[in-house]
């Protein structure tokens, strides 16, 4: 039986991690690199890194960031922001991530995932997906531009979309969740874990230890992923994943 | 000169290689027969497909190589499709002959009522712990990622399997000829510990 993952994310601007870092312990808390290193070592199953330079000059530090990271961790690692097409996705990937994370350029252009996953294989596919409650619909709809548009997409149905074109796993982001350190939305991780077969990380709402059995247990979630709450100290990974084993949960 | 990680043009060989480096192995990725030959061991990396795999070694002459490095007594480790290929054959996109190294086929999981690939952290059970892979360790997860998995022949070839809705084949070993299934260079702790186990195997003098 797979065990559920727990995935810290790092948000890295130009080569630098830019919020929500607070390591005493870290020479450069800046250090995406060092950053990584200490996850690893501190029990994170994966990690995901969210470029989001605006610059081409940051892009390409970005390759630089995944080349250094990849000799330097000995757990597999996905990279996302600013991929919009089948060259730069090769360019991460021969870096030494293991996988790609898609979100506005897959709404885009969906054709981005089938040949994503025909190219590298399905299991190098990560579709992100930003999705919000819409009251009128009376369900959810997916937003791009790191939130800021909404599409009129409905999430459901996109997530099914990106599954029959390839994807190899969904990152569900609840933009109502997100921030409020309430919980994982699970109505709609619920939702969408039983709409597919593909594995679902579900992110946003992450506050307390209980949050993650939660969103394991009633939403079927596959893996967690948070950002603040680690960066912070909130939560330390050893004392989570040893909370979720004595719980019943099956983890590494 | 330590290990010689072969390079037949697939697969990113760069993580695999500073994880030798860490545990203060020395290693060489290279596709030179001599060079290959003369190290104090061999690992076979690989991705992809079978099929494709095996055209890549036998149109360069290292097929041949394999077979000789697994003749002259060099410890082999051959990791994730590296691994599948040390078998008779393999069923991707058609049947193609493997090394033929170990016994055995490597086939597709049937899927349907559970996810394929295999791709997550599954747990290792030891089947051998006396092996000297499996030296001083304790079971626990490590990352894998396949779509097909080996059948092997012989059960005393079986190191470790793993549970995926059936044993699956996780490590296999006869002789100086060894296997994992899962990628140890992404496993944390316990792929560290088994990489370092077959770094310490290859230090041995041999007789």
């Amino acid at each position: 039986m797979l065990a559920k993952r727990i995935i810290p994310c790092l948000d890295v601007k130009d080569g630098r991690v830019v919020k929500g870092v607070n390591f005493v312990n870290l020479r450069d808390a800046g250090d995406p690199v060092e950053l990584a290193a200490l996850y690893d070592l501190e029990g994170a199953d994966e990690l995901v890194f969210l470029d989001i330079s605006a610059s081409a000059e940051g892009r390409a530090t970005m390759v630089e960031v995944v080349r250094k990271t990849a000799g330097e961790i000995s757990i597999p690692f996905t990279v996302g922001g600013g991929i919009s097409q089948v060259d730069d996705m090769k360019r991460i990937l021969r870096a030494g991530a293991d996988k790609i994370g898609i979100n506005t350029a897959a709404v885009l252009n969906p054709q981005l995932i089938s040949d994503g996953a025909r190219r590298f294989g399905s299991q190098c596919i990560v579709v992100a997906v930003d999705a919000k409650y819409n009251e009128a619909w009376g369900e959810w709809e997916v937003y791009t531009h790191g939130g800021r548009k909404p599409t009129g997409i409905k999430a459901l149905s996109w997530v099914k979309e990106a599954e029959e074109r390839g994807a190899g796993e969904i990152l569900l982001t609840s933009m109502d969740a997100d921030g409020t350190k309430d919980g994982f939305d699970i109505p709609l991780t619920r939702a969408v874990t039983d709409a597919l077969t593909i594995p679902v990380i579900a992110s946003g709402g992450a506050g307390k230890k209980e949050h993650f059995y939660d969103v394991f247990a009633e939403a079927g979630a596959d893996a967690a992923l948070a950002a603040t709450i680690f960066h912070y100290k909130e939560i330390a990974l050893q004392d989570l994943k040893q909370d979720l084993k004595t719980k019943g949960v099956e983890i590494r | 000169m330590g290990i010689a990680i072969v390079d037949y043009g697939l697969g990113n060989l760069h993580s695999v290689s500073k994880a030798i480096e860490r545990l203060g192995g020395e290693s060489t990725i290279t596709g030179d027969p001599e060079e290959i030959l003369a190290a104090d061991g061999v690992l076979l990396p690989g991705v992809g497909a079978f099929g494709d795999a095996m055209e890549h070694l036998r149109s360069s002459g290292l097929d041949a190589v394999m077979r000789q490095a697994a003749a002259s007594g060099q410890p082999l480790l051959g990791i994730c499709l590296g691994m599948q290929l040390l078998f008779d054959e393999g069923e991707e996109h058609g049947t193609h002959r493997g090394l033929g190294l170990l016994p055995g086929r490597v086939v597709r999981f049937k899927g349907g009522t559970y996810k394929v690939p295999h791709m997550g952290w599954n747990r290792l059970e030891f089947l051998q712990p006396e092996s000297p892979l499996l030296r001083g360790l304790a079971e626990g997860h490590v990352y894998f990622v396949h779509s097909y998995h080996a059948l092997a022949e012989r059960p005393g070839d079986l190191i470790a399997v793993t549970d995926y809705e059936q044993p699956v084949t996780a490590i296999v070993g006869h002789g100086n000829v060894f296997g994992m299934q899962f990628h140890p260079e992404k496993s944390g702790q316990l792929g560290k510990q088994l990489l370092d186990n077959f770094l310490k195997l290859v230090r041995e003098p041999r007789s």
